[in-house]
């Protein structure tokens, strides 16, 4: 290909596009065109967390609210600088200490939330479905972004894993479009069923063509990634996970296991990791891993999110 | 305007931009060109090849700045813009920078672009660079180079800017 030809194929790439969403709910709902979109925007943004002023004012004016139900440190905290890099105005609506707790309903306790001139409600929810009903008519007006709810989805999680997979230099030469996802085999190791991350990663690597292949170290050898999930001791079930110790013999990544997999495997995690459990140490700060990345990442990719969804009136 | 017509125009801005004393700190600060996306970066890559050819110097800096954060349309589109993102691969600070861009009209994108430019540092100088001046200002900012000035009064009246390789040929048009 000619320098000119080069050139324009990446002009063409970044043709003007659009977004229509007011929410974020999950990956299910999203087209790959779209699921594109906001990787491409996030792309764009990861040059804001590298200048001197960390700030562009787009969503100047906007009021954002963090409305966690669940605990979260890492989801919360990226929300509030992808809100705060974008010039918005963030808000932590603190459950335990809020009227919820002297039962006020989820869709009341929004709805007040909005009263006070709210442009998005971020919130995470252990009820699959909470982002949902506040979406719908009778519920709020402003955005929702779905930050977690139960063992549903983690939209923005399964993007910072799609952005992580996309920007890494193994794969970054021929990432520019659908089909290098079709190229790829990843594999998601984990409690599937209670995973809202697995569910995301699921839909938005099917949209773009991947090929999946969910638990079972024994196909490692042929995977491209591999995205350990977290042990979720609150949700452990005890029929379907008899012990910790056993699940970390069958199924945790180990060196050994490292070993056979391929030379340049990405290892993914959605974190808080538990060392020595699902990941031992030694791979969780190997070459291999991407997990530190995928926290940088998910700044881009929330302020691109944030951006395309609360930057409309 | 044609191509050759265009190439003309360019070569008389690069002159003007070097007869202008801008590069007077370019000693110890060289000059940086800073297109405006998407047709202002083609403009300013051959601008600065242009200036490179007449003066028979150094390599000049050329950055290209997505205005879309900044615009102050934003909230009143109807749907969001994907951004395109800045490309800026060198600092500005204490250097003249000379902003180009295709058509100059209402003066809200420079408005837009010289606080893109302040958020990656303090240039000594800025300058504006255009190559279509058509009128119908709404904010008050001038182009210190302009390339050719059309006294379209009509507002209806569209300017058009193609640009290999973005378009298939180099042309500006009155539609």
């Amino acid at each position: 290909m000619t320098e000119i030809e080069n050139q324009k194929s990446k002009i063409e790439n970044l043709a003007p596009r659009t977004w229509t969403r007011k929410h974020l709910l999950g990956l299910e709902d999203l087209s790959a065109e779209e699921i594109l979109a906001v990787l491409d925007t996030a792309r764009t943004l990861t040059e804001v967390s590298r200048r001197s002023i960390k700030k562009v004012p787009a969503l100047r004016g906007k009021v954002c609210v963090n409305l966690f139900f669940e605990d979260s440190t890492r989801t919360k905290t990226s929300f509030s600088l992808a809100a705060q890099r974008l010039s918005a105005d963030v808000l932590d609506f603190s459950v335990s200490t809020s009227s919820v707790s002297k039962g006020e309903t989820l869709r009341d306790t929004a709805r007040n939330i909005e009263a006070m001139g709210v442009d998005a409600i971020i919130i995470r929810h252990k009820s699959s479905g909470a982002p949902h009903l506040l979406a719908r008519p009778g519920g709020v007006n402003c955005s929702v972004i779905n930050a977690g709810d139960g063992s549903h989805e983690h939209p923005t999680q399964g993007l910072l894993d799609l952005f992580t997979i996309r920007e890494h230099r193994h794969l970054k030469t021929e990432a520019s479009g659908l089909k290098p996802f079709s190229a790829l085999h990843v594999a998601i190791v984990g409690d599937i069923a209670n995973s809202r991350v697995a569910r995301s990663n699921i839909h938005g690597l099917a949209k773009l063509g991947a090929k999946i292949t969910l638990v079972g170290p024994a196909t490692l050898a042929t995977v491209d990634v591999v995205n350990m999930l977290r042990i979720q001791f609150e949700r452990l079930t005890s029929a379907a996970f008899p012990s910790v110790r056993e699940y970390s013999r069958f199924f945790g990544l180990t060196k050994t296991r490292l070993a056979a997999a391929k030379k340049d495997l990405l290892i993914l995690h959605p974190g808080p990791m538990n060392r020595g459990l699902e990941i031992t140490s030694d791979v969780a700060d190997s070459a291999n891993s991407a997990i530190l990345q995928q926290v940088a990442n998910g700044l881009a990719v929330r302020m691109a999110v944030l951006y395309l969804c609360v930057g409309r009136p | 305007m044609d191509e050759d017509r265009i190439a003309q125009v360019i070569a008389q801005l690069a002159r003007t931009i070097l007869a202008d004393g801008v590069l007077r700190w370019a000693v110890e600060n060289p000059l940086a060109l800073v297109g405006i996306k998407s047709r202002g970066e083609l403009l300013a890559q051959r601008l600065a090849s242009e200036i490179e050819r007449q003066q028979g110097a150094a390599k000049i800096d050329v950055g290209a700045l997505d205005i879309t954060m900044y615009r102050d349309d934003l909230s009143s589109a109807r749907a969001i813009m994907i951004p395109r993102g800045t490309d800026m691969d060198f600092r500005l600070d204490g250097r003249p920078v000379i902003l180009v861009d295709d058509v100059l009209q209402s003066g809200r994108s420079v408005r837009a672009a010289l606080d893109a430019v302040l958020d990656f540092g303090r240039p000594r100088i800025i300058r504006l660079a255009i190559l279509v001046d058509r009128g119908l200002r709404e904010f008050p900012i001038a182009a210190d180079y302009v390339g050719l000035k059309v006294d379209a009064a009509d507002r209806e009246q569209k300017i058009v800017v193609h640009l290999k390789p973005t378009d298939d040929e180099d042309g500006v048009y009155l539609t």
